[in-house]
């Protein structure tokens, strides 16, 4: 299946960006063929609203399964949870990181938003 | 004539200014309190609310019978205010802008548009003043749609005090958009100066005619007035920082009760802008 991070670069090496609606890039990972690719997203950054829900859109189009960011708000879980995209919040510094804990299970997978709009 | 009490910075003393203005007046006044997020006019004019109204916008409802999730609609919204999700389309009824835009691109047929309510406006008269006021749904993020109901209220003809929201974004050019004037309450601080400047550009881009009121005048230092000076932009009015204008706000008094000679100010600034304004044709 197809995971979203939410990054500031284009490598699993990039920071791991805690914002889901204003991060520049989504890593989506294949974890059957431990492959990734890069969906932009930077048309959000200078959104004057709705940047979450238009980056749940970029990450549904994308076909993901599940996000993996720092926080999300309630419109933008709004929009993940009717797509059936499942959501998880955590801390990391790298990509990597959040992938491998991915992997490991280690992660909880959130029932609601976890921070107010405009965090 | 239609005046606008406006400024960048909150808390300068547009509403005592206001109601100063509507109080003062020899000629029969609407005031409008446009501040719709937080309104409070009417705790210093004492009028009964006679009439209430709740004030709402169209947005849109999808029927999920004959959605089928194409998209259209989302990629047309400037706001996103709709999202498209493979098998579902969800709508955001706090971002709309009401424009109506999703419902003319649907090729289905499949949009509506349903009532939200946005808040109500409540109005009375007592005498010669008029007076009606907006107050925004909690929660609600957009005021414009309220404030231009609000100013429907405005009777040609007569005088008009409308008063604004703070700051300089959309609610308060919604506020001063239909005015002939705006006055412009400082003060001379720091942080009064800064959003003055910011305020001035605004009325000069939308091209109103205005002036500027000093409150507290004797408060801070003279860097709002040699500012004036330098832009021509003319103080129609110092009012001094005086305790008993405070210890009557307090009370729900206004400036009037305070500094009785104000009354006397205030007919000369109306009579001056009024005059203006005959100049200006």
């Amino acid at each position: 299946m197809k995971i979203a991070f939410s990054s500031s670069g284009d490598s699993l090496e990039s920071p791991f960006d805690s914002r889901f609606g204003r991060c520049r890039k989504f890593i989506i990972y294949d974890d059957a063929a431990d492959s990734f690719e890069v969906v932009d997203n930077s048309q959000n950054l200078n959104a004057a609203q709705g940047a979450g829900i238009q980056s749940a859109q970029n990450v549904v189009k994308a076909g993901v399964a599940a996000v993996v960011s720092g926080h999300c708000g309630p419109k933008a879980f709004r929009a993940l949870s009717a797509a059936g995209v499942k959501v998880y919040n955590c801390e990391f510094r790298t990509v990597k990181e959040a992938v491998q804990a991915f992997k490991s299970g280690g992660l909880k997978e959130a029932d609601s938003a976890d921070v107010e709009g405009h965090w | 004539m239609k005046i606008a009490v406006a400024s960048g910075k909150g808390g300068t003393g547009k509403t005592t200014l206001s109601v100063a203005l509507s109080l003062s007046a020899e000629v029969p006044v609407i005031l409008l309190d446009c501040d719709v997020e937080e309104p409070n006019c009417h705790l210093f004019v004492g009028i009964e609310e006679d009439e209430s109204r709740d004030v709402f916008v169209p947005i849109p409802e999808i029927d999920k019978g004959k959605c089928d999730n194409c998209g259209r609609c989302a990629q047309f919204c400037q706001f996103n205010a709709i999202a498209s999700l493979g098998s579902s389309t969800l709508v955001f009824p706090e971002l709309c802008h009401s424009c109506g835009g999703c419902m003319k691109v649907c090729p289905k047929g499949a949009i509506s548009e349903k009532n939200r309510l946005i808040g109500r406006i409540g109005s009375g008269r007592r005498g010669d003043l008029s007076f009606a006021s907006g107050t925004l749904e909690i929660g609600n993020p957009m005021s414009p749609p309220l404030i231009k109901e609000v100013l429907k209220r405005a009777e040609s003809g007569r005088l008009v005090i409308i008063d604004s929201p703070p700051g300089t974004s959309c609610p308060m050019v919604a506020a001063v958009s239909e005015a002939d004037f705006v006055i412009l309450v400082t003060e001379p601080t720091p942080f009064g100066l800064h959003d003055l400047k910011i305020a001035v550009e605004t009325v000069r881009e939308i091209r109103k005619p205005h002036c500027v009121v000093v409150n507290r005048c004797d408060s801070g230092d003279d860097r709002v007035e040699r500012y004036c000076a330098e832009q021509k932009i003319e103080i129609a009015l110092k009012i001094p920082d005086d305790r008993r204008v405070a210890v009557a706000y307090s009370r729900g008094g206004t400036i009037l009760d305070a500094m009785p000679e104000m009354r006397a100010e205030m007919r000369r600034m109306l009579n001056k802008i009024s005059t203006k304004l005959g100049e200006m044709g």
